[in-house]
């Protein structure tokens, strides 16, 4: 059994919302509707998520005000960590889902474009609060590229000419508090996550790391945060169509001898 | 009535929301009459702890809070409200309230955790061992683990340390006596035995204010 009186590993279950609905990319068929969001979060915050991500791919700036009120409703309901992305390209555009309840921001392709978004969050609200996604995709080693791994944006479509590990670095002096990682390339897969580009970021950083795109088995998880070094795992297919429950994968990472957080059930919490 | 000292720094109204879904009554204030007229305080916080003093002493919330302690209203520290109830903090070579004998240090990048370097901050889950029997922890149970989130640790008075826990080093993650307690950690987004602390709060201010 791991040791228990230590820091655990995060497990952190990602949902994209569209239009106030939690939806989900499905390949040449665009994005099809899932479920509700806030009752999908209370249910994920039930059997023990760690943390939650949300990710608003609204279109439409009306829809904006449809998210930050699935925001509030979430930080009603559920007393757990959540970050918010999707969009972020301004301080107040962070002040407006932070003030809705959100625990920390999470940055990706605006921070690409100016970095110093990075910096003015974090003077604003904390580094704490401040989350960089890095889109990477793996490119093989140049000159310019020395880690063989580069920055991406708009999904993967955009190459960026940054090297990943070099971006990390920077992110990372100006104030972030935290990396979340997404392989383009595993993304989608369900055949793990990359472990090399994870493990070359957490050695290259003294910030947490979260370790996303590929989930797709229980193996998964416990080698990213242990071949890999995060210290946290993103999910989303892997539980969104119910293959596994959250205390599934838990059980499974704390076989493996990973530290993880269990919740107990509402005995002796009756006043809370 | 619970009073959350509003002071810009944050989470106040992530408290608010937790103390609201337990059906306690509670209101953000700054004004000095609301404070010291409540059952009890909640000194919330995040965010650094110069600026945070900078803003206290400005608005002479300082003083609101040391009147806090002497009268012997309740008071609740979270997070960084829990740093700088000490006399001084590492961050930033901070002069902080004093209210409790003890400092705020800073964790260091060579320290190691399971093998691994620590990444700093110190932000997820961890346990409480606790010290000594104290009505804020009522009902926890030793496998409860409370959200963190934090860059410097506390280090208190050791006679008022109330509860410890291990990151690269062994530090106070709770601390007080009764009535004036401090928790390092989020109880706000501690899951149950989060509200399970804040309920705990509430309901030693409630008896306190009807005896």
């Amino acid at each position: 059994m791991p040791e228990k009186k230590r820091l655990s590993k995060r497990l952190i279950p990602c949902l994209d919302v569209r239009d106030g609905k939690l939806t989900k990319g499905i390949k040449f068929r665009g994005n099809v509707d899932i479920g509700d969001p806030v009752e999908t979060a209370r249910r994920y915050y039930e059997e023990g998520a760690d943390e939650i991500v949300f990710y608003d791919i609204t279109a439409s700036s009306e829809a904006r005000g449809i998210f930050l009120d699935v925001v509030e409703r979430v930080a009603s309901n559920i007393f757990i960590p959540f970050s918010v992305g999707g969009g972020l390209s301004s301080v107040g555009d962070m002040r407006a889902v932070l003030l809705a309840g959100a625990e920390k921001v999470s940055v990706n392709s605006a921070a690409v474009k100016d970095p110093f978004l990075i910096s003015r969050g974090a003077d604003a609200f904390g580094s704490q609060a401040i989350v960089v996604g890095m889109d990477v995709k793996k490119v093989g080693r140049t000159e310019s590229i020395p880690s063989g791994y580069e920055i991406v944006i708009h999904g993967g479509r955009k190459p960026m000419g940054i090297d990943a590990v070099a971006w990390a670095r920077r992110c990372e002096e100006l104030g972030a508090g935290e990396l979340c990682v997404n392989s383009i390339d595993a993304d989608g897969t369900l055949d793990g996550y990359e472990l090399t580009l994870t493990r070359m970021i957490c050695d290259a950083v003294d910030i947490p790391v979260i370790a996303s795109g590929g989930a797709g088995a229980p193996q998964h998880l416990a080698d990213a945060v242990t071949v890999g070094g995060a210290s946290a795992a993103l999910v989303a297919s892997i539980v969104h169509y119910g293959q596994y429950s959250i205390a599934e994968l838990k059980d499974y990472m704390e076989k493996s001898g990973v530290t993880v957080r269990r919740v107990r059930g509402m005995q002796g919490m009756a006043s809370a | 009535m619970l009073a959350i000292l509003d002071y810009k720094a944050g989470n106040q109204t992530s408290v608010l929301r937790a103390l609201r879904f337990l059906g306690i009554t509670a209101e953000i204030t700054a004004e000095p009459a609301a404070i010291l007229g409540a059952d009890g305080v909640i000194f919330p916080g995040v965010g650094a702890a110069g600026q945070a003093m900078n803003h206290l002493r400005a608005t002479g919330m300082d003083n609101v809070l040391r009147q806090v302690v002497d009268q012997g209203i309740p008071l609740l520290g979270i997070c960084l409200g829990c740093q700088i109830l000490l006399e001084h903090s590492e961050e930033g070579d901070t002069a902080a309230l004093g209210v409790v004998k003890g400092v705020c240090r800073r964790f260091l990048p060579e320290w190691r955790d399971g093998g691994e370097p620590i990444r700093i901050p110190h932000m997820g889950w961890n346990t409480l061992e606790l010290l000594k029997p104290c009505k804020l922890f009522e009902g926890i149970l030793p496998d409860d683990r409370f959200y963190f989130v934090h860059s410097f640790y506390t280090e208190p008075d050791s006679a008022l340390c109330l509860a410890q826990t291990t990151y690269g080093l062994t530090f106070a993650s709770a601390y007080g006596r009764d009535g004036l307690w401090a928790v390092q950690f989020h109880p706000e987004k501690s899951g149950r035995p989060g509200l399970k602390i804040l309920s705990n709060f509430s309901r030693y201010c409630e008896e306190r204010a009807h005896a």
